[in-house]
């Protein structure tokens, strides 16, 4: 990597200017000047050598695979959930490190329909994230930041979301509900993974139907939406 | 006593004179001091800037004091900030003096460049101190969401989790920016660790190198004259317009104009201090654990706007809006100067401009005030905690009393404000039968629409019964109860024949 004439540079001997020795200065700024561009080449590629590593260690994050970071965790006994309702669950998040105390935690809710029928909806709404609440009599999720609401299903009742709640793929193993969770859910990263809808997202197709007052629907045909 | 003085006053004279025939500075640095000022423009009106510096000085250095304290790990740094605000001596003092500056700052920095825009200070040949004033503007409220983020409590942790919602949006690559954003897959150790190199090192260093870049400028192409209506900014002439502005009346900005920077400075510093000592610190709010969710997640003030914005756009509007918005504003900005980079300087010659800015400001203005008190939010103990009013339950019959409970129960309330009281995201309920019929309220119940869920599934019939019953009171003033048209025709035999088979 060393240029090979190196040596020769500064033997030259300081004389009174001339005509023949500006030629010479001439020459030699010239040399030097080559060899400062050569400097900076150098560290050019010394440069691009060094960003790899560095660009790569702040990088690192974006590049693993979401799903990499999911693994099965236990929420407990399933007999913790009695059928037809929902009750807010928390765990250990199998990705935490040891700097991450509290922030380590998760919660999420669960709803067990019916025997070994469950929905497990993240915590975090998927409008922006906020932690939503659940209210058993009137059924809804609610979010405290912007005001989305969500059916008992997860499905989207009103509000700024835009889908319903995210929903973690589970399983039963033993007595254990099991779920899979890990990254944080978003809509870039929707917890659950497709997975043929179930059954409970048919009943929010259609509008709530008045279960009676068939008369008062009969009197008052449609109003206006 | 004489002589004595004499001879200390030389001593320390030698001693300058040591220091200076080695750093060369006393004489750039007079230079500097002393640029000619055109005289008008030592005003009132040109203290901002100054101020803003005065402000970051204030902020690196209680921050320094604060980062020795301060643990930036996420298993204690809460519990860091309750040890600063109730064990370190005047930690809280600190805590405080370092949140307020922070918002004085951007008040000021804002108030600094609604200046420069109104007196068409970024015309030619000041272009690009205006464009670095931008990246000034976005790094201070950098340091402001960073900020929030050094913090660590509830608000922080839900307002990274907002963050990393609204990234999650980019198309492509939205979950490799959440992970970058937060460092991992999660809210935790690596996120915090993340905002602190940037709260405390990356911005403050980007921003402190663009001040100086901004204060050299300034000295370089001298302060803006005061605008004069008709008097026209052009390229050609403009340098030695200002240049014989200078000249003839010009005055040395230190001391003649800069007393009044100096006074205001202290003012605003003292400003800063007495909100410090008599409001105190900002939070922490609760510990940022995710499983505690009894909690309504807020911005602080600065950001309170785009928390109002976010919450009324349209959902199929959101995604384009939070990606494009910024671009066009942020682009505006910089773009500005190069387009409008000559002509009239004075507001009165620009009513665009001033248009403008009322706009902008009166618009920021409504949306930080709507999110101070977010009438989208339910509020969610509204159904436990406030009564019916009992006007409300005199002389009613047994099954519209049971009306009555069943709204409270059903939590009706947190949406909808009876008597003044519960929630705004629906509208009060205290005339609704005036403005609906019977029929409505049932549908609208049980189906929703707009922005109401449907209650079908989580009412009986015969508490729909008895809910709508109860509604069916709620006239403001006893007025009339809303009548549905259509139906007094039927009775009346006026619509015969083809509207009332269409069915
Ligand atoms: S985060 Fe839930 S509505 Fe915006």
């Amino acid at each position: 990597m060393t240029p090979p004439h190196e040596p020769s540079a500064p033997t030259q001997p300081t004389t009174p200017l001339t005509h023949a020795n500006t030629a010479a200065r001439e020459a030699l700024h010239s040399r030097r000047a080559f060899l400062f561009k050569l400097s900076l080449y150098l560290n050019g590629v010394v440069g691009a050598v060094l960003a790899v590593p560095l660009v790569g260690y702040v990088l690192g994050p974006a590049f693993k695979k979401t799903s990499s970071y999911n693994s099965w965790v236990s929420l407990g006994p399933i007999s913790d959930f009695p059928e037809g309702q929902t009750r807010l669950a928390d765990f250990r998040n199998p990705v935490t490190t040891v700097s991450d105390g509290e922030t380590g935690k998760v919660a999420c809710w669960v709803r067990r329909i019916e025997g070994e029928k469950f929905q497990v909806f993240a915590i975090n709404c998927a409008h922006l994230g906020c932690p939503v609440r659940w209210f058993e009599q009137s059924r809804l999720f609610l979010c405290p930041c912007h005001g989305g609401a969500y059916y008992e299903d997860g499905s989207r009742a009103s509000g700024p979301p835009e889908r319903g709640l995210f929903e973690y793929q589970y399983k039963i193993v033993g007595s254990q509900l099991m779920i899979e969770a890990g990254a944080m859910p978003t809509l870039a990263n929707e917890a659950c993974a497709k997975k043929p809808r179930p059954l409970v997202n048919i009943e929010s197709q259609q509008p709530a139907a008045p279960t009676q007052q068939a008369n008062d629907a009969e009197r008052s045909s449609a109003w206006p939406a | 006593m004489a002589s004595v003085n004499k001879r200390s006053n030389s001593q320390i004279k030698k001693t300058y004179e040591w220091f200076d025939r080695r750093l060369g500075l006393a004489k750039p640095l007079t230079e500097a001091a002393q640029h000619p000022t055109p005289e008008r423009s030592a005003s009132w009106w040109y203290v901002f800037g100054s101020a803003a510096t005065v402000l970051l000085i204030l902020q690196v250095v209680t921050g320094i004091l604060l980062a020795l304290v301060y643990s930036p790990s996420a298993g204690e740094a809460w519990g860091s900030l309750q040890f600063l605000n109730h064990d370190v001596t005047l930690g809280w003092v600190l805590r405080a003096i370092h949140g307020w500056g922070s918002d004085f700052m951007i008040a000021i920095v804002l108030m600094h460049m609604v200046q420069v825009f109104m007196f068409g200070a970024y015309k030619f040949p000041r272009e690009l101190t205006w464009i670095i004033g931008v990246f000034l503007l976005l790094l201070t409220l950098g340091m402001a969401f960073t900020g929030q983020v050094m913090r660590f409590d509830q608000d922080a942790y839900w307002g990274l989790g907002i963050g990393a919602s609204i990234l999650s949006r980019v198309p492509w690559i939205g979950g490799s920016l959440v992970h970058l954003l937060l460092g991992g897959p999660i809210i935790g150790g690596q996120t915090l660790t993340r905002f602190f190199a940037l709260h405390v090192f990356i911005i403050p260093g980007t921003l402190l190198l663009l001040v100086g870049l901004h204060v050299w400028m300034v000295l370089r192409l001298g302060i803006n004259e005061w605008p004069m209506p008709g008097r026209i900014v052009s390229k050609a002439t403009y340098e030695r317009e200002y240049h014989e502005l200078t000249e003839k009346n010009g005055i040395p900005f230190v001391p003649d104009a800069a007393w009044k920077d100096g006074v205001f400075a202290a003012a605003i510093l003292l400003a800063v201090i007495a909100c410090a000592l008599f409001f105190g610190p900002f939070g922490p709010t609760g510990q940022p654990d995710p499983t505690i969710i009894q909690t309504a997640p807020k911005p602080d003030f600065a950001f309170l706007w785009i928390y109002a914005v976010l919450a009324y756009l349209p959902p199929d509007l959101e995604t384009p809006f939070i990606f494009i918005a910024p671009i066009i504003i942020i682009g505006g900005m910089l773009l500005l100067p190069l387009v409008a980079g000559e002509g009239e300087k004075h507001w009165k010659r620009r009513p665009v401009a001033v248009l403008m800015v009322s706009v902008i400001a009166v618009t920021l203005a409504i949306f930080t005030h709507l999110g101070t008190y977010t009438p989208w939010s339910p509020i969610m103990e509204a159904w436990s905690a406030e009564p019916i009013p009992t006007a409300y339950l005199q002389h009613r019959s047994p099954l519209e009393r049971q009306g009555a409970i069943v709204l409270q129960n059903k939590q009706c309330r947190d949406c909808h404000a009876l008597g003044g009281v519960g929630g705004m995201r629906g509208p009060a309920l205290d005339s609704i039968a005036t403005r609906m019929t019977e029929d409505q309220i049932i549908r609208q119940v049980l189906q929703g629409g707009g922005n109401m869920p449907a209650y079908g599934k989580a009412l009986s019939p015969a508490e729909t019964r008895a809910l709508v019953a109860f509604l069916m009171t709620l006239r403001e003033k006893n007025l009339a109860p809303a009548v549905d048209a259509s139906r007094s025709l039927a009775h009346s035999g006026a619509m015969h024949v083809p509207v009332a088979t269409t069915r």
